[in-house]
């Protein structure tokens, strides 16, 4: 796009931007560490990636205080103003996904020392990936103002639901098969409804992107798992 | 653990608000072109002025926008070399054909301008003057009009001890009211602003934008202004012109939200212009 004629205002967003994608460099992280501790028990790791939200939290502010601030001291127009207040969304977003993470590691620490069941992890291993993927090119949609890979992530969270049904009902089955796994599975169980939300923020900002570039909301319906036995 | 929420899962799909029903149009301008001496300043310019609307004007000096105003009321006439094609329907009148009287057009379309131009008499003659132009009321019901076009201009409660004192001893934005009183004293159909408030401090800026609204209940506005935030802020449709054409013309909420031209997009973003 050609540059604004005061170049200070193409700098503030500009920065907006990179906090944004710092931001998002430090959520996926997060993610991936916690998802690494959980499979391998390491508390260490837990420990590391629970130490790392505050920075999140910072950035976020930091990303909201200096919108405001260009809001008030610009009076951005159309495509300018978006550019704001998706940031501001999008920070949102993204802190959330890094509290989603922090949980997962919290919960890694807590259950390291109960009883092991690496077949309940694989499910769940699945739904990161997934995640992970979403996470990834919703960031590149932002950053590419790329509307047809914001679409394709918005469609693709419903293979997340469809994937926290099915982890849903194998951890069921291993409660059922043995009562001394229901604490470790119970723990899985929220992991995976925080990969699941993780997945909606990621759709959330998806749509922000839609709008960032279109100035409309998505208009139809997001498909959803209607069979879903996860109530959502 | 907090109760779970979907954040992403709730339907998205909120209808933008309907555009309010378009209402009447009070001047049509058809394929309008302007011309000083050889130089073409208007290119086929075609939109409508809705009634009971306030329509801005935006777009870079020069860019033809003044001239479009004086060709509303044929400002133009008071100068050699200048002359305007096309129509301009005034509720259905041509206003640009050669039988329009000038002077009754001026008393249906009046204008404010970018400078208070109040006249160097009283505040009250300021306002009587025009009236006296077109009517002859006695001097109660003068008095009673002058009052009615002091209050409808929000000036009243702050000159009605010193009616008779001069009208330049008022502050800026006081004497630009001073001069839309005198504007609505006459009762005219359309009111032009030219850049109202470029001379006015923030207050005042203020009371004429509030003023605007109030007046656009009665009459059909038109507004250049410099201020974009000033177009969004008082108007429902708005035009963006550029080199003396009419680049997009459209529902103010859309124009600055999600303009459709590109052109329009960076100047209203301040990429140009």
């Amino acid at each position: 796009m050609t540059d604004h004629t005061v170049r200070a205002y193409d700098r503030e967003l500009e920065t907006l931007g990179q906090r944004i994608a710092e931001m998002g460099g430090i959520a996926e992280r997060m993610l991936s560490d916690a998802m690494d501790a959980l499979a391998k028990l390491d508390v260490d790791l837990a420990k590391k990636t629970i130490a790392v939200d505050p920075r999140l939290d910072a950035l976020q502010r930091e990303v909201e205080d200096n919108a405001i601030l260009t809001i008030a001291r610009r009076q951005p127009m159309a495509v300018d103003l978006r550019e704001c207040v998706a940031a501001i969304r999008v920070s949102g977003d993204l802190e959330r996904v890094g509290d989603l993470a922090k949980n997962i590691a919290k919960r890694a620490a807590k259950i390291a020392g109960e009883a092991r069941l690496p077949r309940g992890i694989v499910g769940l291993k699945s739904m990161h990936e997934l995640a992970a993927m979403q996470l990834k090119d919703v960031l590149d949609a932002y950053a590419q103002h790329d509307v047809e890979r914001a679409r394709a992530v918005w469609t693709r969270d419903a293979e997340l639901d469809a994937l926290e049904d099915s982890v849903f009902r194998d951890l069921l089955t291993f409660m059922m098969e043995d009562p001394r796994n229901i604490t470790f599975c119970t723990h899985l169980l929220f992991c995976s409804k925080n990969i699941e939300r993780i997945g909606d923020h990621t759709t959330n900002i998806a749509e922000t992107v839609i709008y960032l570039v279109t100035g409309e909301a998505p208009q139809i319906e997001r498909p959803k798992g209607e069979t879903s036995m996860v109530k959502r | 653990m907090n109760a779970p929420t979907v954040n992403g899962g709730g339907s998205v799909a909120i209808q933008p608000p309907a555009d309010t029903a378009a209402r009447a149009v009070k001047v049509d301008i058809r394929k309008v072109d302007f011309f000083y001496g050889a130089n073409k300043a208007l290119k086929d310019i075609s939109l409508p002025l809705h009634e009971n609307e306030v329509t801005a004007f935006i777009g870079p000096s020069g860019c033809g926008k003044s001239t479009l105003l004086r060709v509303l009321n044929r400002m133009y006439d008071l100068y050699p070399n200048q002359r305007a094609e096309g129509e301009v329907l005034l509720d259905g009148e041509n206003i640009l054909s050669a039988k329009q009287d000038v002077n009754l057009l001026r008393s249906k379309v009046g204008m404010v301008f970018q400078k208070p131009t109040p006249f160097p008499m009283t505040i009250f003659e300021n306002i009587a003057f025009g009236i006296r132009l077109y009517d002859k009321p006695s001097k109660s019901e003068l008095e009673g009009r002058v009052e009615d076009a002091l209050r409808g201009a929000a000036l009243w409660n702050e000159v009605k001890d010193k009616l008779h004192t001069s009208g330049l001893g008022l502050s800026g934005g006081q004497q630009q009211r001073l001069c839309i009183a005198r504007t609505v004293a006459i009762q005219p159909e359309v009111i032009l602003f030219d850049e109202p408030c470029s001379a006015l401090d923030p207050i005042s800026t203020a009371k004429v934008e509030e003023l605007i609204d109030e007046l656009s209940a009665k009459y059909t506005i038109a507004i250049v202004t410099h201020n974009m935030q000033q177009a969004a802020r008082v108007s429902q449709y708005t035009a963006f012109m550029y080199l003396g054409e009419l680049i997009e013309y459209g529902p103010t909420n859309k124009l600055f939200t999600t303009p459709s031209d590109k052109k329009t997009q960076d100047y209203i973003t301040g990429r140009f212009g």
